[in-house]
C-alpha cells in the first residue's frame, strides 16, 4: 500500500563534533515530500541541505528523529537492508555527476542494473532505453569524459532513473551548468520524469530553477525557516 | 553481519572491476611490469640456484645407488675423504645389505692431442659389477675392461675433450687412455670439467692415490626397511651411510648454509619481493585512491561494503595472476635460450620455485589489496554529497 506521503522527516537532529565543538547541521527539522511532487531545499552554504538530504537518503544516520520512505522508517533497518532500500527506492544524481570515465557511457547508466543483480547484457539493453529517454543513445559507447556538462548530468539521470526508482533526489543539479542547459534540464527533469507515483527532491541555491519547484523548502541554520509553494508563499 | 554468496550481481560487479582496473591502462601497466620483473626476478634467481644444487649433486643423481657411505666429514661430492678397505667389508657384512661396491672419485688432468691439458672427473666403477653406469649412446658397456677403456659423458663440458669419438686416444699421468664408449647422463657437473667412466682398478692405477682409495661405498639394501638398520651399523664404525635424497640435501645444506650461496641468493629473492611490493602496493594504492569518490558514488548507490571488498581483492588477484603468469613465462623463455646459448648455465624451475613466487606473489596481492581495502570499507558516501 502506498504511503499518503514518498518520504516524511520528523524531528530530525544531527550534531557534528563533540563537547563546546558541537555544532549542529540540522536541528529538528519535519517535513513531507509527496508522491508526483518537485520539492526543492534551498538555502546557503552550510546552512544543513546536505546532511537533510543524506539522512532521508539513508547515508547518514540522524542523532535523532526518524525518516519514513515509502512509509518504511529506513532508519530501523541493518545497514545491508537501507542500502537495499536505497538501490530499490532511491535515485541519485551528484553535484559532480560521479560518473565512472573508464566505463562507457551506456556502462554508467546500467550501474544500478547491475547492482541489482540483472544480468550484464540484459543491463545494457535497459540501459540503452533510458539513454534513449535523455536522447543519448548515439553517445552510448563513448567514455563519460568525451561528452559535455548538459550530456553529462542526463546521463548521471539515466543513471538515477535506470533502475526505476519512486524517490530521486538532487545535489545541485545545475551548479555546474550553464543557465540555457540548466533550466533545459530541469524542464527535462519535470516534464519527462516527474510523475504522480515519483517524488523528486532537489538540493539547489540556483534561484534561476526556482520557478520549476512544486513547493521550495528554505533552510538556515539547520532549520527549515521558510516553505512556500509554486512560488506562493505558504505559512 | 551476513556474509551472502558470490551470485550473479557479483559478477556484474567483477565485470566493472575488471573494466575499471584494465581501462585504466597506465596504472595497469604498472601494476603488471611490476609483479612480472619481481616474479621474474624470484624465479630466475630461485631456479639458478636450484640448478646450482642439481649440478652440485650429479654424481649421486648420475650413480644413482640407493645407499651411500662415506667419512662424516664429507659435505659434497668434490670432497671426498677416502675410506679404508675394511669398512666395504663391514659394510658388506651387515644385515639387510644385497650388495655393497667401491666407487671412486677424483679429479685428474688429461692432455689432449693438440698437447692442451684438461682438467676432468674421473669416476671409477667396481670391476665386478658396474654399479652406477650411465647410459651409453655409443659404444659397448663390456669395452670399459677394454686397455685403457674410458667411457666419456657427453653433456656441456664434452667440447673441452675436443668432442671425441670412439678410438679417440688422450693421456692421464703418462697413460694413454682411449674413448670406448659415449654415455649421457642426468645432469652434468657444476664445475664445469668433463666426466670419464673407468674401472676403479684403472682409476687407481691411472691416477696417484692415498693409502686409501675408495670415495664411497654405494649399498643396495635388500628392502627399504633395512635402511635404517644399515645406517645404524655403519655409524658404529664410525662413518656415515645416507640415502641417495639425504646425501643430495647434504649437499643443498652445504651450498646453502656453508659457502654464501644460498644466504645471497636469499636476499636477492627477498629484495625481487620487496620491489614487486612496493611498485604493486604504493600504485594499486594510488588506483584505489583515484577511485575513492568512485567508489564512494557506487556506495551511496546501494553497493554494500563487501562488495567493493570483492571487487578490490578480484582487481588484486587479477593482477598478481596475470603478472605471476607473464614472469614465469618470462622466466621460463629466458632460461631455454640461456640453456640454448650458454653451456654450462645452471638453472631449473622446479615446483618449489613455482610455489614459491606464488606465495610471494599472494603475499604482494595480500597487502596492496588490504591497504586499499582499508582506505574503501572507510568511505563515507556522505563524503560524496558534501564534494
Amino acid at each position: 500500500m502506498m504511503s499518503a506521503a514518498a518520504v516524511q522527516a520528523i524531528d530530525l537532529v544531527k550534531w557534528f563534533g563533540k563537547g563546546d565543538i558541537k555544532t549542529y547541521a540540522v536541528n529538528g527539522i519535519s517535513f513531507e515530500a509527496k508522491y508526483g511532487e518537485m520539492l526543492y531545499i534551498v538555502g546557503p552554504s552550510g546552512s544543513g541541505k546536505t546532511t537533510l538530504l543524506s539522512m532521508i537518503s539513508g547515508i547518514l544516520r540522524p542523532n535523532s528523529g526518524r525518516v519514513m520512505v515509502k512509509g518504511q522508517e529506513i532508519w530501523t533497518l541493518p545497514p545491508n537492508d537501507i542500502a537495499d532500500f536505497r538501490l530499490n527506492n532511491i535515485g541519485f544524481v551528484f553535484q559532480d555527476y560521479h560518473l565512472f570515465p573508464k566505463l562507457t557511457t551506456v556502462e554508467n547508466v546500467a550501474i544500478p542494473l547491475i547492482l541489482k543483480k540483472q544480468d550484464w547484457d540484459e543491463s545494457l539493453q535497459i540501459a540503452m532505453e533510458f539513454l534513449e529517454v535523455v536522447g543519448l543513445q548515439d553517445r552510448a559507447e563513448l567514455p563519460p569524459v568525451k561528452l559535455s556538462g548538459g550530456e553529462q548530468q542526463r546521463v548521471a539521470l539515466a543513471r538515477a532513473i535506470a533502475s526505476g526508482p519512486d524517490i530521486l533526489i538532487f545535489d545541485e543539479p545545475t551548479a555546474s551548468l550553464d543557465g540555457v542547459t540548466g533550466r533545459r534540464i530541469i524542464g527535462f527533469i519535470k516534464e519527462r520524469l516527474l510523475t504522480e507515483h515519483r517524488s523528486i527532491l532537489i538540493v539547489t541555491h540556483d534561484s534561476r530553477i526556482f520557478e520549476y519547484g512544486d513547493r521550495i523548502i528554505k533552510m538556515e541554520d539547520g532549520k527549515i525557516v521558510e516553505v512556500t509553494n509554486g512560488g506562493t508563499r505558504e505559512e | 553481519m551476513r556474509f551472502p554468496l558470490p551470485g550473479l550481481r557479483l559478477n556484474g560487479i567483477l565485470k566493472i572491476a575488471f573494466k575499471l582496473l584494465v581501462n585504466d591502462r597506465g596504472k595497469f601497466a604498472a601494476l603488471i611490469v611490476g609483479i612480472t620483473f619481481a616474479v621474474f626476478l624470484m624465479v630466475q634467481l630461485t631456479s639458478v640456484f636450484a640448478g646450482i644444487l642439481s649440478k652440485a649433486s650429479a654424481t649421486i643423481i648420475n650413480i644413482g645407488a640407493s645407499v651411500w657411505v662415506m667419512d662424516p666429514a664429507v659435505n659434497n661430492p668434490l670432497n671426498s675423504i677416502q675410506l679404508p678397505d675394511y669398512i666395504l667389508d663391514a659394510t658388506r657384512s651387515i644385515d639387510g645389505v644385497n650388495y655393497a661396491v667401491p666407487l671412486y672419485s677424483g679429479a685428474a688432468l688429461v692432455k689432449l692431442h693438440d698437447g692442451t691439458y684438461q682438467p676432468v672427473s674421473i669416476l671409477g666403477l667396481d670391476d665386478s659389477s658396474l654399479v652406477g653406469r650411465p647410459e651409453l649412446i655409443q659404444g659397448k658397456i663390456e669395452d670399459i675392461f677394454a686397455d685403457n677403456g674410458f667411457i666419456v659423458v657427453k653433456d656441456e663440458e664434452f667440447p673441452k675433450m675436443g668432442n671425441p669419438k670412439i678410438g679417440s686416444t688422450f693421456e692421464i699421468n703418462d697413460h694413454r687412455g682411449v674413448v670406448v664408449g659415449i654415455a649421457r647422463v642426468a645432469t652434468s657437473g657444476l664445475f664445469g670439467m668433463p666426466t670419464l667412466y673407468t674401472t676403479f682398478k684403472r682409476a687407481i692405477q691411472y691416477i696417484p692415490s692415498p693409502r686409501f682409495t675408495m670415495a664411497y661405498i654405494l649399498v643396495e639394501p635388500k628392502s627399504a626397511a633395512d635402511i635404517p638398520y644399515i645406517k645404524q651399523e655403519v655409524a658404529k664404525s664410525g662413518y656415515l651411510a645416507l640415502t641417495n635424497r639425504e646425501f643430495q640435501e647434504r649437499i643443498a645444506n652445504y651450498y646453502k648454509y656453508q659457502t654464501g650461496i644460498g644466504t645471497n641468493i636469499l636476499i636477492m629473492t627477498l629484495i625481487s619481493f620487496m620491489v614487486g611490493l612496493s611498485i604493486c602496493g604504493q600504485t594499486f594504492y594510488t588506483f584505489v585512491l583515484e577511485n575513492m569518490e568512485k567508489f564512494g558514488a557506487l556506495k551511496a548507490i546501494g553497493a554494500k561494503g563487501y562488495e567493493l571488498v570483492y571487487m578490490i581483492l578480484f582487481q588484486a588477484l587479477f593482477t598478481g595472476f596475470t603478472g605471476y603468469g607473464l614472469g614465469v613465462g618470462l622466466s621460463s623463455l629466458l632460461i631455454t635460450v640461456a640453456k640454448r646459448n650458454v653451456p654450462n648455465y645452471a638453472a631449473s624451475i622446479t615446483f618449489f620455485n613455482l610455489g614459491l613466487a606464488f606465495a610471494m606473489v599472494l603475499v604482494i596481492v595480500a597487502v596492496s589489496s588490504y591497504i586499499a581495502v582499508r582506505k574503501v570499507i572507510k568511505i563515507e558516501p556522505f563524503d560524496i554529497f558534501r564534494g
